[in-house]
């Protein structure tokens, strides 16, 4: 399909320098990665408030988590294998058990990061952040919608991650939608089969959907935009109207979106699934799209999957 | 320094009596770590009873000076300054590690009163303390934060980005303090992985550096007043101090690092720390 291509670093740096005109208290924090996590749009305009960490992320985080003691609203960036990964537990101690004011917003998650390998990879960080109390977890589909997130978890007092990638994406939401923490958004009605997407896995679901009403299936498609609170609601509703759920997201299909949702699924409605993720196995190089094809996150794995799941009701 | 003998005496009792919170609140909860309380009680005593400017109604305001405990195992003498100080009730000091009490094992920001910052996992405490100097100056308040560290957890890595951090961005309003006891779990700090020269460390690092004997009262609050006034970069003091300092059979003791007195040691400890009153 035709959608505008939109960088999600790019819409959060635009973010940050309108939080830094709207609020004296947001300060910023990167760790030697500011032109690539887009940090560098609020250092050039609010210098005295972007402290450069250097390459040290679990200072970074203990030191967003002082600055928050401090009354300040925290963003730290960096990679999110790093954010997430390497600061596990300055993220866990000094973050979120304290319930500190520090959003971590990461760049280059899941496997699109690309040429740089495993190393730099992550497949693992939802999981990570979804265990620790107090912590709000958001996966955006796009740009929009992540310059619409970063604002809202600016408002919201306490921990939270937002996760990015490295590529540009289609731009699938739309830009009336008013972004609601915890919600997730219909974005095509249907009754046969209920698709959720996570972050940039949202394009492809929507494109699969497509291809599935060529075939007569009228497939309903859900931008599971928070991961944390999860919207039940809505996934019971969905489940209940189609009778059959795929999800798909750019992650360990182990303790991945996937597992949540079955698990919510089958404490208040049961319904065949299927789930379209990161096999239990480490990327490699190679560019961005050549791994989803690679890795079976393409619209083709979500396709496969909606008729494998109807065939199951 | 505004302080005359009499005031140096009553800061003196003011930490056994601390002291001997410490060792009833240990001894009731059947677990904890005297040893490292006890090292720094005359550090904790100085800071929250003559040092520092700070009191119960502005807990919540950034106006005022500051304390990270990064060793949160010693979490009873600070919380017995607190309570002192009126965070809340004394009594309540007999709740450490009970269930549903408001003292923690280790500090929990927010469950306790007076608590700025939930620490145990060591290291990280002076990333913290940074982060608040760093707060504090873009709010244009010239106030202090007192991080007080343990020797062993010099080991962890962070608190060497953390040392880099400070120093780069001229943290002056940052004091760290190590309780240089020379004990940890295992063993000797050097022993079990050295530290020394320790100094030349921090100093190597960028930061001012000054010693103590942290177990006497007027060079503790002699030391805490010259490092306030060193200005352009952060100040550490290297506190040398004894284990268990107090109870004789406890001082250099590596086995009460972490180990309650049975009924036996908590009576004779007590009946020492009155006698030192």
């Amino acid at each position: 399909m035709n959608w505008p291509l939109e960088s999600q670093r790019k819409n959060y740096g635009k973010a940050l320098v309108e939080l830094g005109k709207r609020r004296q208290d947001v300060v910023v924090l990167d760790a030697d990665l500011s032109g690539s996590t887009r940090t560098v749009e609020f250092k050039n305009a609010f210098p005295e408030r972007f402290f450069n960490c250097g390459i040290a992320e679990q200072n970074m985080m203990g030191t967003a988590a002082g600055l928050a003691v401090g009354g300040m609203t925290v963003f730290a960036s960096t990679f999110a294998v790093f954010a997430t990964g390497r600061a596990y537990d300055q993220v866990r101690q000094s973050i979120a058990y304290p319930d500190l004011n520090v959003k971590i917003v990461a760049s280059h998650a899941g496997i699109t990061v690309g040429g740089d390998g495993a190393s730099h990879q992550t497949m693992e960080d939802i999981a990570l952040m979804n265990a620790i109390p107090n912590m709000t977890v958001i996966v955006p589909a796009d740009g929009p919608e992540t310059y619409r997130a970063v604002l809202a978890v600016a408002d919201r007092p306490g921990p939270a991650y937002v996760r990015m990638g490295r590529s540009e994406v289609p731009v699938v939401t739309s830009p009336d939608d008013d972004f609601e923490i915890g919600k997730a958004t219909v974005l095509r009605e249907g009754t046969d089969v209920a698709i959720i997407g996570v972050g940039q896995m949202v394009a492809p679901c929507l494109e699969a959907a497509e291809a599935l009403k060529a075939k007569g299936v009228n497939a309903q498609v859900i931008n599971l935009s928070t991961i944390k609170p999860l919207d039940t609601a809505t996934l019971i509703k969905a489940a209940r109207d189609c009778g059959a759920v795929v999800t798909a997201e750019e992650h360990n299909i182990v303790s991945g979106v996937g597992t949540l949702v079955a698990a919510a699924l089958a404490e208040n409605c049961p319904a065949p699934m299927e789930r379209v993720a990161m096999q239990d196995v480490f990327g490699q190089s190679g560019e961005s799209d050549e791994l989803m094809k690679e890795y079976g996150l393409s619209d083709k794995e979500v396709f496969a999957a909606a008729i494998k799941v109807m065939e199951r009701k | 320094m505004n302080v005359n003998e009499k005031r140096i005496h009553e800061l003196e009792l003011k930490a056994a009596s601390l002291r001997q919170h410490v060792i009833r609140m240990i001894f009731a909860a059947g677990s904890g770590h005297p040893g490292g309380s006890l090292s720094s009680a005359d550090i904790i005593t100085a800071l929250f009873f003559e040092v520092m400017d700070h009191s119960p109604a502005r807990k919540d305001s950034q106006d005022r000076d500051h304390f990270i405990l990064s060793k949160g195992h010693a979490a009873p003498i600070y919380y017995s300054a607190l309570a002192e100080c009126g965070y809340f009730p004394v009594d309540e000091l007999m709740t450490l590690r009970k269930l549903h009490s408001r003292l923690q094992g280790h500090p929990s920001r927010v469950k306790t009163p007076g608590v700025e910052m939930s620490t145990g996992s060591l290291g990280q405490g002076l990333s913290v303390a940074n982060g608040l100097a760093l707060a504090l100056r873009l709010l244009g308040l010239e106030r202090m934060v007192y991080c007080l560290c343990g020797d062993g957890e010099m080991a962890e890595g962070q608190v060497w980005e953390a040392a880099m951090f400070a120093a780069h961005n001229h943290l002056d309003n940052v004091i760290a303090i190590v309780d240089r006891n020379g004990l940890q779990i295992d063993g000797r700090t050097e022993d079990v992985m050295a530290l020394e020269p320790l100094s030349d460390k921090w100093k190597a690092f960028g930061w001012n550096v000054l010693f103590m004997d942290g177990n006497d009262m007027w060079q503790v609050l002699e030391t805490l007043e010259e490092a306030k006034l060193h200005k352009g970069a952060p100040t550490v003091i290297i506190a040398k101090t004894i284990k268990g300092k107090g109870v004789s059979f406890m001082e250099n003791n590596v086995g009460f690092h972490g180990k309650a007195p049975n009924e036996k040691e908590f009576e004779q400890a007590l009946r020492e720390l009155e006698g030192s009153v």
